[in-house]
């Protein structure tokens, strides 16, 4: 029924740009099932789903904050910290899962709030305020971890990464649960809402009395505490917090926000194409994998993939008259 | 009647400017209330005070005769008042209807949701109340203007306020639309809402204010029933005001009858509509109006920023087509533009690239420049233009706005050009450093360039220009000669008071 919806003449127009994610993400599918054998199974499939929760979970965040007009580069940074943290309460400080995930989550929202304190009361670009913070964030990593992985972490936790449940991998259940409840909180919520007035035109968000300083702060606080829970599920999928873990995966996360519709210019976006650029971004790797590209000139490839959709973002909108 | 709304001995300062001086406004509870004045006057400034999105610096307000504050937009949506903006502050990508509740979208069961379904509906019940034919589910970016505005004032009577502003909400709707509009209000008052109405069509004021309140430089001039007023005297409440420092009237009998540039019929969608001039050697035509009359389209589209959609140009007898600035600057045209820190200058660099920088092919040798030569030719024209800075080395942002302006000159003398554009030349410039570009510009005319002036400053216009352009609404309304150009003709046709043109559809 989604897929019909997707494709009626009423809403072709409107959902242009997310059917042409998707004419892209079967283009791929199609193109490594006939050059490998093995991408078509269902083991690989769910590898890839499973893979992908990392990199969706992060750009769920970078829309929200695109939508808003703003960006945030520091998930990457947020991840790693967070990953890291909780790792390290499980075992040094002998914390069990919940509370140890729970400190994790809260110090990637603090970090989030520090991103909301320069963008809102500093002024500074978004931009600008993301990227220090991800150095902060990486730097803090280095100091806490010293350089070194720390491993050591308990069943019950390591289980959400690589366990399953109900036939499923535990990661595609907390991704699709993260991107239903993102959804409905975009489209639902008064919040949400106020998001997409705040990107699409910030002086009448201003104006009609939108709470746009404290929204800003929310955006960034949920941006960050989504890595956070990516930098967790990534620590629990390795067994272990890696110092220079989710470095670069803002990159992913911008390219499958924009490969997903989401405007670079704010107002305009959505979660389901997001998951669905996030996928094709999990897809890539996994096929240049199976069609033993090394990891090299992998990342040259990826580079024209973002290129590829500013590209057809820029194209896929009216350009506005000026003056 | 009861009192609705008292602003009393209201104050704002900009930098630089003293916007309101004590102003003092009443609104009566159910009366339509009209505020007018020239561009500038302060109108825009009180009603974002009143509205919460500026603070004031003095003063109070009163609403039902409690004193209030009202210190953000919110705050005067909870009091009931309902601001129409003249800039339209609608999100382009959502819907009609996701627009008109922007910001109150109804509550759904759970907390912080969105009803949907009873938003659109709502929306529809309220767009057949107002009878107004706009698509609910249709982002606004793809309406025309007019629906839009509609948009807007459907926002506005959506609130049930008890006081609407409206800031020239009729500058974009077509006749049917305007009427449509006065008929709401008319009902509106009945049911006891209060509006302020803002506009430059004077017919409007006098079908449907109750009273009229005149602004002037950011003071009150007066609080007048219509009835007791006729055209002539709101246009001399308006516009009266003292002589200023003007040069002396310049002898235009020798100015040769050599036809400079001929434009026909030059039209560009939706500013400028079939203009037709003729330019002089060393002429001073001075271009009035109102803000958004399409003076700036004009200079822009004869420049090449904006080019032309249709028309044509005949420079000393030869056809020329110009598609660029490029184009225009090869003609020996020069711009000096409305905004001179955003499209004039380099701002963070030093006084002497600033003045070269359009010829640098002139000072340097195989793509070296000469900075001795560069030096020279900037030190000649600080001098000769009393640009006034400690050396040549200062950087642009440091200097007043006058000199600024001059150095923006500077660049343009630098090609010697045979016509020079100057778009508010005096905009924010203090008053010696006026006189200074005012004596300028008559130089420059007697030594055989032709200027044209734009200017919202009346005095200023009606001070040196030899002959006087007033447009409205892309078109020209009038061509003046210095003895027929007085203030107040000069506003008429700017207003379009006898003209008295029905409608203009965009």
């Amino acid at each position: 029924m989604k897929l019909k919806e997707l494709f009626s003449i009423k809403k072709l127009g409107k959902q242009l740009s997310r059917a042409s994610v998707i004419v892209i993400l079967a283009m791929l599918v199609f193109l490594l099932a006939l050059f490998s054998d093995r991408f078509l199974t269902v083991d690989n499939l769910l590898n890839v789903a499973a893979q992908t929760t990392f990199v969706a979970i992060v750009a769920a965040g970078i829309t929200l904050a695109m939508i808003s007009g703003g960006i945030d580069l520091s998930v990457g940074s947020v991840a790693a910290l967070a990953g890291a943290l909780a790792a390290g309460l499980m075992s040094r400080q002998g914390l069990s899962v919940l509370p140890a995930v729970l400190v994790a989550l809260v110090c990637g929202a603090l970090m989030g709030f520090l991103n909301g304190l320069l963008i809102v009361p500093g002024r500074m670009p978004p931009f600008v305020a993301t990227l220090a913070t991800m150095a902060i964030g990486r730097g803090l990593t280095l100091v806490y971890t010293q350089g070194r992985p720390i491993a050591g972490l308990p069943q019950s936790f390591t289980f959400w990464g690589t366990g399953e449940f109900l036939g499923l991998p535990a990661l595609i259940w907390v991704m699709l649960a993260i991107f239903i409840l993102g959804y409905l909180f975009l489209r639902y919520t008064r919040f949400g809402v106020n998001v997409y007035a705040i990107g699409g035109n910030p002086e009448a968000a201003r104006l009609v009395g939108i709470p746009v300083k404290q929204r800003i702060f929310g955006v960034y606080i949920l941006s960050a505490t989504l890595a956070a829970l990516s930098g967790v599920l990534l620590t629990a999928r390795l067994w272990s917090a890696q110092p220079q873990a989710a470095a670069g995966i803002e990159l992913d996360g911008i390219a499958a926000s924009v490969l997903g519709g989401v405007s670079l210019f704010g107002g305009v976006g959505n979660l389901g194409g997001t998951l669905a650029g996030a996928l094709i971004i999990g897809i890539l790797s996994n096929g240049l994998n199976l069609l033993r590209i090394p990891s090299y000139p992998q990342l040259m490839i990826k580079g024209g993939v973002f290129i590829l959709a500013v590209v057809l973002d820029m194209f896929s909108r009216p350009r506005r008259e000026t003056g | 009647m009861k009192s609705l709304l008292r602003m009393e001995q209201i104050d704002k300062r900009f930098p630089g400017v003293h916007a309101l001086k004590a102003v003092s406004l009443e609104i009566l509870a159910g009366e339509i209330h009209a505020l007018i004045g020239e561009n500038g006057a302060g109108k825009s400034t009180l009603i974002k005070i009143l509205c919460g999105a500026l603070a004031k610096d003095g003063g109070t307000i009163f609403w039902e005769d409690e004193a209030v504050q009202i210190n953000s937009p919110s705050r005067a949506a909870e009091l009931g008042i309902a601001v129409i903006y003249q800039e339209l502050t609608l999100v382009p990508h959502l819907d009609v209807g996701q627009n008109i509740y922007l910001g109150r979208e109804p509550a759904g069961k759970l907390p912080g949701t969105v009803a949907w379904t009873q938003l659109y509906r709502e929306a529809g019940e309220l767009l057949q109340r107002l009878q107004l034919d706009l698509p609910l589910r249709t982002p606004v970016e793809q309406l025309t203007v007019a629906q839009q505005q509609m948009v807007e004032v459907s926002r506005a009577l959506s609130m049930d306020a008890r006081l609407i502003v409206m800031d020239e909400p009729t500058s974009a709707l077509t006749g049917r639309e305007t009427e449509l509009l006065l008929a709401r209000m008319r009902v509106l008052r009945e049911q006891g809402v209060s509006i302020i109405f803002i506009s430059h069509r004077m017919e409007e004021l006098f079908a449907i204010a109750n009273r009229v309140t005149v602004l002037r430089d950011g003071v009150v001039i007066g609080t007048e029933l219509p009835e007791a007023l006729d055209e002539d005297q709101i246009v001399q409440m308006m516009v009266g005001r003292d002589v200023k420092l003007l040069p002396e009237v310049r002898d235009i009998s020798s100015i040769s009858d050599e036809v400079l540039l001929q434009v026909q019929g030059l039209s560009r969608q939706p500013h400028l509509h079939s203009v037709d001039l003729t330019l002089r050697r060393g002429e001073i035509v001075g271009f009035a109006g109102l803000v958004g009359a399409g003076r700036s389209n004009l200079a822009e589209t004869l420049f090449g920023i904006t080019p032309a959609e249709a028309g044509t140009l005949t420079l000393a007898g030869e056809r020329v087509t110009i598609n660029s600035p490029q184009e225009a600057i090869a003609l020996g045209w020069g711009f000096v533009p409305e905004d001179r820190k955003r499209q004039g200058l380099f701002l963070q660099m030093a006084i002497t690239p600033n003045i070269v920088i359009s010829e640098l092919p002139r000072y340097s040798r195989a793509s070296i420049l000469n900075f001795r030569q560069m030096q020279e030719v900037a030190q000649d024209f600080v001098e000769r233009l009393r640009i006034r800075t400690p050396n040549l080395q200062q950087t642009v942002a440091n200097l007043s706005g006058g000199n600024q302006q001059k150095v923006v000159i500077a660049r343009w003398l630098t090609l010697e050009p045979r016509l020079l554009i100057l778009d508010e030349p005096t905009r924010g410039i203090d008053v010696g450093a006026k006189a200074e570009i005012h004596e300028l510009i008559q130089q420059l005319a007697n030594q055989g360039v032709t200027i044209l002036m734009i200017s919202s400053e009346l005095p200023e216009v009606l001070g040196i220009s030899d002959r006087i352009v007033v447009m409205r609404e892309g078109r020209i309304t009038g061509k003046l000669s210095r003895e027929e150009a007085t203030e107040d003709a000069v506003m008429r046709l700017a207003a379009g008071v006898r003209t008295a043109t029905k409608e203009t559809t965009i």
